[in-house]
């Protein structure tokens, strides 16, 4: 196969970066697109020029490292699947293929296609987990959770981070990574007593990190490699919500003694 | 070198107890006045970050990756082995202990290995408590499966993502303290070097990633939690970051390396494509409970499509070879299974280097529904890759490089041959011996980082006086300027090959002569290949662009240079190791049928290597290794 890439290249976070065009050439179809990539960067190299910085480690569809724009949509064309998993056999041979980095206000571009998603690992931090330390746990069956809530906490807990959702949204709202969080831990008994406070934060969180709101637009749900569902939003609204109106000052006092 | 592995006295079930109480403890409000520093993110260094800042100690938690949640424990897929029995199948400490001493050929220290089945329960609890989402029965208990290795059901999932929503669980309480200012997080960043202070490690060297800028982070103890080093053969299913640069500088600064040959090679994952190919993909052993392996039994066959062969010229070779285990054979045995078929020219697919995992027969005998069921994010992750539907024909699959049992050599404390330095995870050699079985990379790496290493830190900082070390410190600027100095130079190369492809003709050599069979005659070729390419690396290698940007072919670059060392010393390791056992298989040590032939007599010890200088042959230091209650036997599957 044969392809012309436009490669957004950006030499550093301040540099004026722009699209330039390369030829993908030998190109066969059961390579992934990072392979093509990988093909092309080495040209590069050997030409004496600095190859496409991005994104990568597992190649599994697993870490959610990779991600890029492809042809204007996150991850590219196949549904379902990160960057790394995407095969050439989903392009035509002769094709055009834009690739951009997630563009995303709190994203910003650190060089080519690497953006800094740093934003994410600060929303989780506000309050995206559940607070027990090493130690202490009781036997894990003592607590029975449901099948059904244990499943829909794994359906929501699935979420790679690859911020597919942020890119895609037309706001650049983080709703759908943050609500998955909120829902995973939320729906499970382990996690109530800090779930109003959780989604509180988190929600804050993400509004501070400069990620927009979210409209409903559903474009979240269609670029997710890992296919989480906007419902969780529904839930993440309607905690925060609930958190709002029965919000309690919190005392310091607690344990002091 | 003095190897004292400091195995607590006693009946084992007792050594752990016993120890943990005769550890030294540092008074609480004294613990936040001793930094630590932790080296990787993945189960063991997230776990022991965030447990370390729990305790109240000041944590400086590095990794490379962008966000600590990517570390490569997250691919992990079938599960995590725990004693907890609640299957009522006859399980417990002690045979989860047996099994895995066992499993890994008698090659691991039974201390070590007691301790882990030990703690093994008390994971469980604590994951669940921070709400990992295993799989559960109806009646909302946790639900188990079975693994290769053993005869009960004691292995804990979540879907085929376990390894994820581990990883995720001690990821949320490291940002917890992260949070708290407990841990302060370095991304992007990387460990070039270790820093030693009178005979102590005290801190590290590192690369800001984005930057580029290169600094000192100082500490009163260092834990390195860095993962394998199974990139060494360029095609593996780690993660394309994955490797051996923090471990291999600290055996260059005198942490011995054990047993640095033991590799596992995984039989199922999927076949190399072609040239361009840049990792291999692991298909999950559970396949193996459902799929037929064969290949066809004459050569001239095997270009014809796998529907068209009948069954009478089919080769089931495991079940022919092993009628009790079948095609659960463990994992070494698959391994080699596949390789010598595929040796005598029945090999399938591109370039003969595969074989058939066939589920038509579970497909006639349940319905194609329940294998969906089964297996269907894996059958549909399978089509992805290769564009074939493994309803319609078989799988072809064949072994690639997995996991390293070899690591950092050490003690009962998970302290290296340095003071104050300590290693967690895959990155240490302690519990697998010569071969790991599954689901237990995971207890490993969280057991180490939950419950072993935040308790042994507590006894090193408590019962040693450390005396303040300035950044001005000669040794500090010494081991800042060496790490200066090597990336200049290989920066100043400016050669016409790129790292890419000297890392691949590494790998090749490596999977060639120091792969799944081994001869005197090929390591020996090796070890005249790996030297030669060696020096033509830091002659002719091209790497574009500067120091002080991001700059992936120079991180890259570094990588691959030690990759290049570190292969050498496997390559000495497996000549020196005139017996099979596990994964490491010498054609030369093998029983009449082919299989690995143990050598107890002369070989029952930790081969732990010691870093004598650039060119010089390291030197060979012995552990012995003494079973008082697992008792010496030659494993059969047949």
């Amino acid at each position: 196969m044969k392809l012309t890439l436009y490669v957004w290249r950006q030499s550093g976070p301040n540099a004026t970066g722009k699209m330039e065009r390369y030829d993908a050439t030998d190109i066969s179809p059961d390579m992934s697109f990072l392979e093509m990539l990988d093909v092309v960067n080495e040209g590069l190299v050997e030409g004496g020029q600095m190859p496409i910085a991005f994104d990568h480690d597992c190649r599994e569809g697993i870490c959610g490292s990779c991600g890029m724009m492809i042809n204007g949509i996150a991850h590219g064309p196949a549904k379902g699947t990160a960057t790394c998993q995407l095969h050439m056999r989903s392009f035509e041979d002769g094709a055009s293929v834009y690739i951009e980095p997630w563009r995303s206000r709190a994203f910003p571009v650190i060089k080519d296609l690497v953006v800094n998603r740093s934003a994410l690992d600060r929303i989780i931090a506000a309050g995206g987990f559940i607070s027990a330390a090493t130690g202490g746990a009781q036997d894990a069956n003592s607590l029975p959770v449901p099948k059904h809530d244990s499943d829909d906490a794994m359906d929501a807990a699935a979420c790679i981070g690859c911020g597919a959702c942020v890119a895609a949204c037309p706001n650049g709202s983080a709703s759908l990574f943050t609500s998955a969080k909120i829902s995973h831990l939320g729906v499970l008994p382990q996690g109530q007593p800090e779930r109003k406070r959780r989604a509180t934060r988190m929600v804050l969180q993400m509004d501070a990190e400069g990620f927009g709101h979210c409209t409903l637009f559903g474009e979240c749900q269609e670029a997710c490699p890992k296919e989480i569902s906007i419902d969780n939003i529904a839930r993440m609204n309607r905690d925060f919500a609930v958190a709002t109106i029965s919000a309690r000052e919190e005392k310091a006092l607690g344990g002091v003694g | 070198m003095e190897l004292r592995s400091k195995v607590p006295s006693g009946p084992i079930e007792k050594k752990w107890n016993k120890h943990r109480f005769e550890m030294k403890l540092v008074n609480p409000a004294n613990k936040r006045k001793h930094t630590v520093i932790m080296v990787g993110s993945g189960l063991a260094g997230g776990a022991a970050a965030a447990t370390l800042s729990e305790l109240g100690y000041q944590v400086k938690c590095f990794c490379f990756q962008d966000s600590p949640r990517r570390a490569h424990s997250i691919a992990a897929q079938g599960g995590i082995n725990a004693a907890k029995n609640y299957q009522n199948d006859g399980d417990s400490v002690y045979r989860l202990f047996y099994d895995t001493v066992k499993g890994g050929d008698y090659r691991s220290r039974e201390a070590n290995v007691y301790r882990l089945a030990e703690v093994s329960v008390n994971i469980i609890d604590q994951c669940v408590a921070q709400g990992v989402p295993f799989a559960r029965e109806y009646g909302g208990l946790l639900a188990n499966r079975s693994f290769g290795g053993a005869q009960v059901s004691r292995t804990f999932y979540a879907r085929g993502q376990t390894g994820q929503q581990l990883l995720l669980g001690a990821y949320q309480a490291l940002e917890k303290e992260i949070a708290k200012g407990g841990v302060t997080m370095y991304p992007r960043t990387e460990m070039l070097d270790l820093v030693i202070v009178n005979g102590r490690a005290r801190g590290i060297v590192v690369r800001d990633m984005v930057t580029g800028k290169i600094e000192t982070h100082l500490a009163d103890a260092v834990i390195l939690g860095t993962g394998g080093y199974s990139n060494v053969f360029y095609l593996s299913t780690n993660a394309k970051g994955s490797n051996t640069t923090a471990i291999w500088r600290a055996y260059k600064r005198g942490a011995a390396f054990a047993n640095p040959c033991y590799t596992q090679i995984h039989p199922t994952c999927i076949p190399v494509s072609g040239e361009h190919q840049s990792k291999l993909t692991l298909m999950s052993e559970s396949l193996r409970n459902d799929g037929r392996v064969w290949v066809p039994k004459r050569k001239e066959d095997c270009p014809k499509p796998p529907n068209t062969i009948p069954e009478a010229d089919r080769d089931y070779y495991l079940e022919r070879k092993y009628p009790s285990f079948g095609n659960l054979s463990p994992r070494d045995i698959a391994s080699r299974g596949a390789k010598e078929v595929c040796d005598e020219g029945r090999g399938v697919g591109p370039g003969g280097r595969g074989v058939y995992l066939d589920f038509a027969d579970a497909i006639k005998r349940v319905g194609k529904e329940k294998i969906a069921e089964r297996y269907g994010n894996l059958f549909e992750m399978y089509e992805r890759i290769t564009d074939e539907n493994p309803y319609e024909v078989p799988m072809r699959i064949y072994p690639a490089p997995h996991y390293t049992m070899g690591g950092l050599w050490v003690d009962y404390n998970l302290m290296s041959t340095i003071p104050g330095l300590h290693v967690a995870g895959e990155a240490n050699f302690s519990d697998h011996g010569a071969n790991r079985l599954g689901a237990s990379a995971l207890m490993q790496g969280l057991a180490d980082g939950y419950f072993i290493v935040p308790m042994t830190i507590g006894d090193y900082i408590g019962a040693n006086k450390l005396e303040a070390v300035g950044a001005d410190h000669p040794e500090v600027l010494a081991t800042e300027a060496a790490v200066r100095s090597r990336v200049e130079r290989l920066l100043s190369i400016k050669g016409t090959r790129t790292v890419a492809s000297f890392h691949r003709e590494l790998g090749r050599t490596m999977w060639e002569y120091c792969g799944m069979a081994r001869s005197a005659e090929g390591l020996k070729k090796a070890l005249e290949i790996i030297p030669k390419l060696r020096e033509e690396f830091w002659r002719d290698v091209r790497i574009p662009g500067t120091g002080v940007e991001l700059n992936q072919s120079l991180e890259h670059a570094g990588r691959v240079a030690d990759f290049f060392e570190l292969a050498e010393l496997m390559c000495i390791d497996a000549l020196h190791r005139e017996e099979s056992c596990g994964g490491h298989f010498r054609v030369e040590h093998q029983t009449p049928d082919g299989e690995a032939l143990r050598d107890d007599e002369h070989f029952a010890y930790v081969a732990a290597w010691q870093f004598a200088g650039d060119n010089t042959a390291p030197i060979l230091n012995k552990e012995p290794l003494v079973f008082e209650n697992v008792a010496l036997s030659q494993r059969s599957y047949k």
